[in-house]
């Protein structure tokens, strides 16, 4: 009954960990090895050795299965493992299997990973031209003929319809593409690095799938990043303050396709991060005024917007004022459109780093993150929460339901 | 030999050194200008032009290179120099060539009779190209061909001297000329590559494509609960009948969206083009064409109609016109 009550989940489980390889354009070694540094990057980060894991999980999108990145990472055996479909929309659905692996006491310590070389090997943006005619072949297929190839090119026809309805202009997606920058110049680890963009940038670059300008468009990356799941009990022994996973959540919405949901509703916004919100606000106890700082998966500018919406941090059709006016500390690493491409697992450490403290850009007195997965997918998010047991400060918000 | 030679400007300026120097020293036709090989030209060309027969006959102007040949049995007579060029590029690793052009000029008529001269200049070498064959350098020549001693015309002829670029390795890129199912219809010679991505068709939606084919747009209706379903699906979301029929499309619509495609390019397709979301009369969305609009004249809410239109031998495809008012 979880699409319409609170769940049993929320409180469980905690990231400990988090580790990542350098992010580049050209990482000059394989996927695996990239996924199995940061493996260990993440373990150490935590206080662990690959002795303690037991459960792996990453995106059906990954060339590095669970088993071989265990091989190869000194990990023994395992008792828990999974994978994610849809892309990008696994992202904070691997850290809400690890939950329910740890809840339920299949796995005491999980690894989530993602690593692709997807500026050097496969490049996404690249389009598609043919599917096998399977049912989720035959879904894309529909495009296909009549030249709409690209993941840029799937957004923007959504987004074409989100300027008409609310009679906006693509400056709109401006704004986003500018906070993400800001934040990613005082990003060491950011492409945009020392390179902010004005709003004229962001006009004045080219177009890529009209009403999308390059500048719209995230990065894309080599690298690798892993995050180390466990129980909120074992997580408070080891080095780091956890981050609780206060709520976690998957969702699709009715009629859902990937990436081209054209055929249902008004096109303006996203059905399946309305069910995602649902379940973070019930199981958290949180409200959109709660939340210190969002992570809101930006592969392509628009979608950010329909996030805040569907989220209800504003009312349809207002979040690019929001944005403008910095209503929300919103990507503070710089997104995937400033920091790296990484498929939102970079954005779930942040909010990690957030709540820790330890993020470039902090956020003073930051405890509850929101985090979102792949958008015009099916999708998934996180709540991420100081520990209340750790808390120093006194909250203003409702209690949370541990 | 690795096929891709090195480039560098002292190499380049060796044969830029060559520019000017003859390429065939003063050269002598085989034969004078004479009637039987204007006829046997003007017979292989087809070429009935009444000046070139009868007491007043001129030459084709375009045989101006003929009087000039060799023949079977006499190599041309090369200079060193010319020799040397092709040789540079040879061991440089451009050791293949493809003629690529040539222009000529006509300053007088040639006639029965006449003895031809001519000498011949290396006119110029290119900076090193990059070409669909491979990296290479262009080498123009210009020979004068002159008659009794006076300029008749000018024969300029351009060779490219390649590294042949790298052959795929992929062993399903060769395959056996012999097989027939290798064989290529003469009327599909289009590369896949090169050709409008195809429709994935199975077994829940090619009665579409079928429909298609007979020009005609077919939405799905559940038999069930009556809902009209586009894409085409075995099952009804609405009720979740596995019973349906199909209803045409009058092919009346309007753009409830669309996308202009500026990057990256693909085969078939020239950017920037415009990709709409049709929503039919009967209320169900298809992506499609925009047709008979310019790209930048799509918008939404622009009330479009059905047409079909063939792509290549095999596709054939429901577009929109663009009802403008």
């Amino acid at each position: 009954m979880s699409l319409r009550g609170r769940d049993g989940l929320g409180g469980r489980a905690a990231i400990t960990g988090i580790g990542a390889t350098e992010f580049s354009k050209d990482s000059g070694r394989s996927e695996l090895r990239l996924a199995v540094e940061a493996v260990h990057a993440a373990l150490a980060d935590a206080g662990l050795t690959p002795a303690d894991v037991d459960g792996m999980v990453t995106f059906t999108m990954d060339t590095s299965p669970e088993i071989t990145v265990a091989q190869a990472a000194g990990i023994g055996e395992l008792s828990f493992f999974s994978r994610i479909h849809y892309g990008g929309g696994a992202a904070c659905a691997t850290v809400q299997q690890a939950a329910l692996a740890i809840a339920t006491g299949v796995a005491d310590v999980v690894v989530c990973y993602r690593a692709f070389n997807e500026r050097s090997g496969r490049r996404f943006g690249s389009g598609v031209r043919h599917r096998e005619p399977s049912a989720e072949g035959a879904a894309l297929g529909w495009a296909l003929p009549f030249g709409l190839l690209t993941p840029a090119s799937w957004v923007a026809m959504a987004a074409q319809r989100y300027l008409h309805t609310y009679g906006l202009t693509p400056e709109a997606f401006g704004h986003v593409a500018v906070v993400d920058r800001k934040y990613a110049a005082t990003n060491p680890a950011a492409y945009f690095h020392g390179r902010p963009i004005t709003l004229a940038d962001h006009a004045a670059s080219r177009w890529i799938a009209e009403p999308l300008r390059l500048l719209d468009c995230c990065q894309e990356t080599d690298g690798g990043q892993a995050l180390v799941v466990t129980s909120v009990e074992r997580a408070r022994d080891l080095p780091h303050p956890p981050a609780v996973i206060a709520a976690a959540a998957q969702g699709a919405g009715r009629a859902q396709e990937q990436m081209t949901s054209f055929y249902r509703d008004d096109l303006t916004g996203l059905p399946e991060t309305a069910v995602v919100a649902r379940q973070l606000w019930r199981t958290s106890g949180l409200a959109p005024a709660d939340i210190d700082v969002g992570i809101l998966y930006d592969h392509f500018t628009p979608f950010v917007l329909m996030q805040l919406e569907e989220f209800g941090f504003c009312a349809p059709g207002e979040a690019p004022d929001f944005v403008a006016k910095e209503r929300l500390p919103l990507n503070t690493h710089g997104g995937q459109l400033g920091e790296a491409y990484l498929h939102g697992m970079n954005g779930v450490a942040e909010a990690v780093r957030q709540i820790r403290g330890t993020a470039v850009n902090p956020v003073p007195g930051a405890e509850r993150v929101l985090v979102t997965a792949g958008t015009g997918v099916p999708t998934s998010g996180l709540v991420l929460t100081a520990d209340p047991q750790g808390r120093t400060r006194s909250t203003t918000g409702p209690p949370l339901h541990l | 030999m690795n096929g891709e030679p090195e480039v560098h400007e002292e190499f380049e300026a060796r044969l830029k050194a060559y520019e000017g120097r003859p390429a065939a020293a003063t050269g002598v036709g085989r034969d004078p200008v004479n009637e039987p090989m204007i006829r046997h030209w003007c017979e292989a060309m087809g070429d009935t032009n009444p000046a070139y027969t009868g007491p007043n006959a001129i030459a084709p102007p375009t045989m101006l290179q003929a009087w000039t040949m060799a023949g079977l049995s006499r190599r041309p007579e090369r200079t060193a120099a010319y020799d040397e060029l092709l040789g540079l590029l040879d061991e440089s690793g451009h050791h293949a060539v493809v003629a690529t052009d040539c222009e000529q000029e006509y300053l007088r008529p040639l006639r029965p009779g006449d003895e031809i001269t001519f000498d011949s200049v290396i006119e110029s070498v290119s900076e090193r190209k990059t070409t669909k064959l491979g990296p290479g350098y262009f080498v123009t020549t210009r020979t004068d061909i002159r008659a009794g001693g006076e300029l008749a015309g000018t024969h300029r002829f351009r060779i490219l001297k390649y590294a042949p670029a790298r052959r795929p390795k992929d062993p399903k890129d060769r395959k056996d000329p012999k097989d027939p199912k290798n064989r290529k219809d003469p009327k599909d010679r289009k590369a896949p590559e090169e050709r409008r991505p195809r429709p994935v068709v199975n077994r829940d939606n090619a009665g579409f494509w079928e429909g298609v084919a007979r020009h005609e747009l077919l939405i799905q209706r559940c038999t069930g609960c009556g809902t009209l379903r586009f894409p085409w699906l075995p099952g009804c979301n609405s009720c979740g009948s596995l019973e349906w029929d199909t209803v045409e499309a009058s092919g009346e619509g309007t753009v409830y969206s669309y996308v202009v495609m500026h990057h990256p390019p693909f085969p078939t397709f020239a950017p920037p083009y415009a990709v709409g979301l049709i929503e039919l009369a009967e209320g169900v969305r298809i992506i499609s064409n925009v047709v008979g609009v310019p790209y930048d004249k799509v918008r939404i809410g622009m009330p479009v109609r059905l047409e079909f239109r063939r792509y290549d031998e095999e596709l054939v495809l429901p577009v929109f016109q663009g009802v403008t008012r």
